[in-house]
Formats: structure tokens, C-alpha cells, sequence
């Protein structure tokens, strides 16, 4: 998978934080015009494998390599805005760099999200502030465009429509996508390669590759598989008393949902997860 | 003009005033204002240092906040810091350290209220010179990192990811701070200092469009605080620096009335068509 064209380029790479390895031996790649998606259950290193590849943390072990002056958007999981801060969608779209209102507002609109240019940042719903994000990040017309999570708290007409656009923008502007997901079935329409992460890289290939392999069924359930028909979202959700979380029996939980309520959440997107849990099970 | 005691304390107390207020926005929006605490009563430290090594004042509390603005930072960073507890008891372990060092200078004789609350009317010229020189400078410098540490304010993981370096911001920011307490210190003395910056941005929120609109609103309040303040100690024989504090207070508690928020409205259109 070594190639010199790629924007970002991970080899080996793995994160310790003191004796425990949050993710490790990652080899992955975004190519241009690639739409790559990171999967896996609470807690197994989609998002630290993802800082990674944007630099914000520094592999422990391993390489993390992005082409030279390679612009980036992110999306990030949730963004930490304090009541005393007074700002707008307006001033938001233009935290990180310059933008003219042009840029701003045909960003906005191409999001859904034009008619928010003047609300508070503070008082848009989940929804509105992923669309808000994403036009952000849209408008620094990106090499790289990076999304925790994109469609948390979006309705299931809301979700299609980011995920067209993101593959939309992917078509127009040729730029790479690395995604982060909870949500299988959208995630397995739209992207080029899925990798599938628990701490280590599970299993990686095509959509329909990814869901038939034995690991990924093991993960996620042996219906997730189940010839694409049911796309039900089964968190693994043994957790060993050190905090790992054991996904060699997915069957577990099967026939009680509720534990997904009771079930210690890994990550801190607990409140992400929770509004995810509406459109756990569903039928496509 | 500068002879009189009054005058000079007028122009030093707007002059930090006007510095502190955009400072000040960016520590209540991080949440930093026990962190602002602590490198402020750590101040006292750098009081003792000047004096036994005989050195201007100014220049050893800003050495002195500097370097403790740096290893608050790295404990920060290093996730040690993580509790409002350890902020609590290092910011007093601070101060009392500070006033145990100087009662161990028993050779010199120390205004202990000055320190603790400033002494705003014994001014000289250069203590002005001071005040506005380094606080050009720190104006000029937090204009020049706006972006990157007002980012790093929203989302720390976003401004890197998008090429910000957001902890470059982060530590020329705590710089910064312990400039400017450095100036103040004289102006509200080490206990009062916090309130100088928090105070005036608090009361900006309410009228403030954007965060440019509110620092400059906050930089403007503060300076009417200091106004109000040293007049209302001048009349009612009140201590100088509390004065200032208290009248900042007011202002603030006048934000809180509902008919400022017409205030904010003209301040949106000011702002709105701007980049």
C-alpha cells in the first residue's frame, strides 16, 4: 500500500499512554480523491488513530507521514465553547482562516446550513452544528478532509444527505476523506476502503470485503454481516474489569438492548453515542 | 501634569486596564481564571526575589510568573493539573509562601497591604513607562496570536490539525499573563489582580457581538472601572485598588440589566460585515 501520492500515510503506528497501548500497529493510507472509513466499536482507536494521521498526537511507536504543505479540514467530535464566548456561525466559518462572505455563505448553503449564518454557535442543535462544522471545513478547500463522527445527532434523511455531499465534494474537489463511524450501513455505501479497528486493525478492504470478513462479524454481531440485509449497529459490549474490551463473543447482548444504556462508554463521546442509540436498529 | 499623585495613578490604572481587558476575555473563555489566580499570587514570590537580590520589582514578578506560567503549563499538559483542588491548593500554597519569604526579610521593610491590594497612588513616571511600554507589547503580541490561540480557545485538536500550533499560542499566551501581572501588580495588588481581568469580560459577554467586539469592550469597561474606582476612593477615603474592583463589579452588575442588550445589537452591526 506504499505509494508517493498519498496525503497521509500511516506505518506501524500505535499510541501508549503509560502501560497501556490505545492503539497500535496501524498501517493506513489516504489517497486523493480516497474515501477511507475507520470503524469499530467504543474505545477501539478510531479517533486516536485519526489524530494520528493529522499530527495532533505523535505515534509511540511507528510513523505518521503527510504530504508536504497538505491542507486539512477537520471535523471534530464536539468542540468545547464556553457561555462567555459570543460567537457566531459567521465568525465561526472563519476560524482558521480568511474567508470572503461569498466563500462563507455558499459553504453554509452547500451544508443545509445557510439559513444559521447569524446564530450562536451555543445554541445550535447537535444536528446543526455538525452541518455548521462540516461547512467549515468544506471551505478551506481541503487536500484532507478529517470527520469524527459526522453525522451524529443528523436524522436518518439528515445522514444520507451529508454522506452524498461528502462523497459529492470528494467528486468535485478530488480531495481525500478520512471518516470516523459508529454507523455501518451509510458508512458502507460511501466509502472506497473500510478499516476496521479494536485496538489493532481488524480486518480492511471494500465495503462488501469488510462486512463478510469473520473478524468483522465477530465484532460487530454475525447478523452485521448477515448479507448486508440487517444493518443492526451491535456494540461489543464486554468490557474486561481493566477496561478492554473483549469482542470475542458478540452474541452476548443480542437479545437485550438496554445494555447499551448501562454499559460503560470508553469514549468520551458518551453523549454522542447516546443520541446515536435512536437509530441503532434499523432495516435498509 | 504628571506631578500630581492622582493624575498618574489615572493614567497607570487605565493603561493596565486597557491590556488586562483582552487578556482577561481569553482566560474566561478557557476557563483559567484559578489558573490566573495562582501565577498572580505567586507574584508575591517574585516581590521577595526583587528584594533580596535587589532588582526592579517589575522585572522579578514577571521572571518569576513567567517561569511559573510555564511550569503550570506543563503540569497542565502532563494531565497532573487536571483538578480544580490542586489549582486551589497551589495558588495558596503560593501566596503563603510568598508572605513566609518576606517575613524572613526582616531587614527591609515591606507595605504588606500594598502587595497584597496595590498602591496605586505612589506611581512614579516610570512605573508608567512600564505599564504602557509592556503593554503595547503585549497588545501587539496577542494581536499577532489571535487566531491561532482564539482557535486553540474553540477546539485545541482542530487548530492543529489545521496547522495552527496551537501550543506555541498557548505558551507565548501564559507569557502574556504573567506580563501583565506583573504590571497590575502595583495597580490591585496580588489578591486583586484575577478580578481586573475577569471582571471587565465578564461584564463585556452581555453587550458583545463577537470575541474582537467583546475584548475591546472588556479593555474599555475595565478603563471606566479605574476611573470610577480611583474618584469613588478619592471622595470616600476608600483603599484604592478594593475601589477599583468594587467598581468593576457594578459595571458588571449594570450588564446584567436587560435593556443593554440594545448595546449588543449596534455593536453586531458595527461588526457584522467583517472578516
Amino acid at each position: 500500500m506504499k505509494s508517493d501520492g498519498n496525503l497521509v500515510e500511516l506505518a506501524r503506528a500505535g499510541i501508549r499512554v503509560n502501560t497501556d497501548w490505545l492503539v497500535r500497529g496501524v498501517d493506513m493510507s489516504v489517497a486523493p480523491g480516497e474515501i477511507v472509513t475507520l470503524i469499530g466499536p467504543n474505545g477501539s482507536g478510531k479517533s486516536t488513530t485519526a489524530k494520528m494521521a493529522l499530527g495532533i498526537l505523535s505515534p509511540t511507536e511507528g510513523t505518521a507521514h503527510r504530504r508536504n504543505a497538505l491542507t486539512v479540514g477537520y471535523v471534530p467530535q464536539k468542540l468545547s465553547i464556553d457561555w462567555t464566548l459570543p460567537l457566531t456561525v459567521r465568525r465561526f466559518m472563519r476560524l482558521t482562516n480568511p474567508l470572503t462572505a461569498d466563500e462563507c455563505s455558499s459553504s453554509l448553503e452547500l451544508t443545509g446550513a445557510g439559513h444559521l449564518i447569524d446564530a450562536s454557535m451555543r445554541h445550535l442543535s447537535g444536528g446543526e452544528l455538525q452541518r455548521v462544522m462540516l461547512a467549515r471545513a468544506i471551505a478551506r478547500r481541503p487536500d484532507l478532509l478529517v470527520l469524527d463522527e459526522p453525522v451524529q445527532g443528523l436524522d436518518y434523511g439528515g445522514e444520507i444527505a451529508i454522506y452524498e455531499l461528502i462523497s459529492e465534494i470528494r467528486r468535485t474537489h478530488g480531495c481525500g476523506v478520512l471518516m470516523i463511524s459508529h454507523d455501518l450501513h451509510v458508512v458502507m455505501a460511501a466509502a472506497d476502503q473500510v478499516v476496521c479497528l479494536n485496538g489493532h486493525v481488524c480486518c480492511r478492504g471494500t465495503p462488501s470485503d469488510v462486512s463478510k470478513h469473520q473478524s468483522y462479524q465477530q465484532l460487530f454481531g454475525a447478523r452485521a454481516g448477515g448479507a448486508l440485509a440487517v444493518y443492526e449497529h451491535h456494540h461489543d459490549h464486554v468490557h474486561l474489569p481493566d477496561g478492554k474490551v473483549q469482542h470475542k463473543d458478540g452474541t452476548t447482548c443480542h437479545d437485550c438492548s438496554g445494555e447499551h444504556h448501562t454499559a460503560p462508554d470508553q469514549e468520551a463521546s458518551s453523549a454522542a453515542g447516546s443520541q446515536n442509540e435512536g437509530r441503532l436498529t434499523r432495516v435498509g | 501634569m504628571l506631578d500630581d499623585f492622582f493624575t498618574r495613578a489615572l493614567i497607570a490604572g487605565i493603561g493596565a486596564a486597557l491590556v488586562a481587558g483582552p487578556l482577561g476575555c481569553f482566560i474566561v473563555w478557557r476557563r483559567m481564571a484559578y489558573f490566573g489566580d495562582t501565577l498572580s499570587h505567586a507574584a508575591l514570590l517574585g516581590v521577595a526575589l526583587s528584594l533580596l537580590l535587589q532588582i526592579n520589582t517589575t522585572l522579578a514578578v514577571g521572571g518569576v510568573s513567567v517561569l511559573i506560567a510555564v511550569l503550570l503549563m506543563l503540569l497542565r499538559r502532563s494531565n497532573t493539573l487536571s483538578s480544580d483542588a490542586l489549582l486551589g491548593l497551589l495558588s495558596h500554597s503560593a501566596l503563603a509562601l510568598g508572605l513566609v519569604c518576606l517575613a524572613f526579610m526582616t531587614w527591609v521593610r515591606i507595605d504588606l497591604q500594598g502587595l497584597l491590594f496595590g498602591d496605586i497612588l505612589s506611581v512614579t513616571v516610570v512605573d508608567i513607562i512600564m505599564v504602557y511600554a509592556g503593554g503595547a507589547g503585549v497588545l501587539a503580541v496577542l494581536a499577532i496570536i489571535w487566531r491561532p490561540l482564539f482557535a486553540a480557545t474553540v477546539s485545541s485538536d482542530l487548530a492543529a490539525a489545521e496547522g495552527l500550533s496551537p501550543n506555541r499560542a498557548e505558551v507565548i499566551f501564559m507569557v502574556l499573563n504573567a506580563v501583565v501581572i506583573a504590571i497590575a501588580l502595583k495597580i490591585v495588588g496580588a489578591l486583586l489582580i484575577t478580578a481586573l481581568l475577569i471582571i471587565p469580560a465578564a461584564a463585556a459577554r452581555r453587550v458583545a457581538a463577537s470575541p474582537e467586539h467583546m475584548a475591546v469592550m472588556a479593555a474599555l469597561i475595565g478603563a471606566v472601572a479605574v476611573v470610577g474606582g480611583l474618584y469613588s476612593s478619592y471622595y470616600y477615603d476608600t483603599p484604592s485598588g478594593p475601589s477599583i474592583v468594587v467598581a468593576a463589579m457594578g459595571i458588571f452588575i449594570l450588564s446584567l440589566l436587560p435593556g443593554l442588550s440594545a448595546l449588543k445589537w449596534a455593536g453586531s452591526r458595527i461588526k457584522g460585515g467583517r472578516s
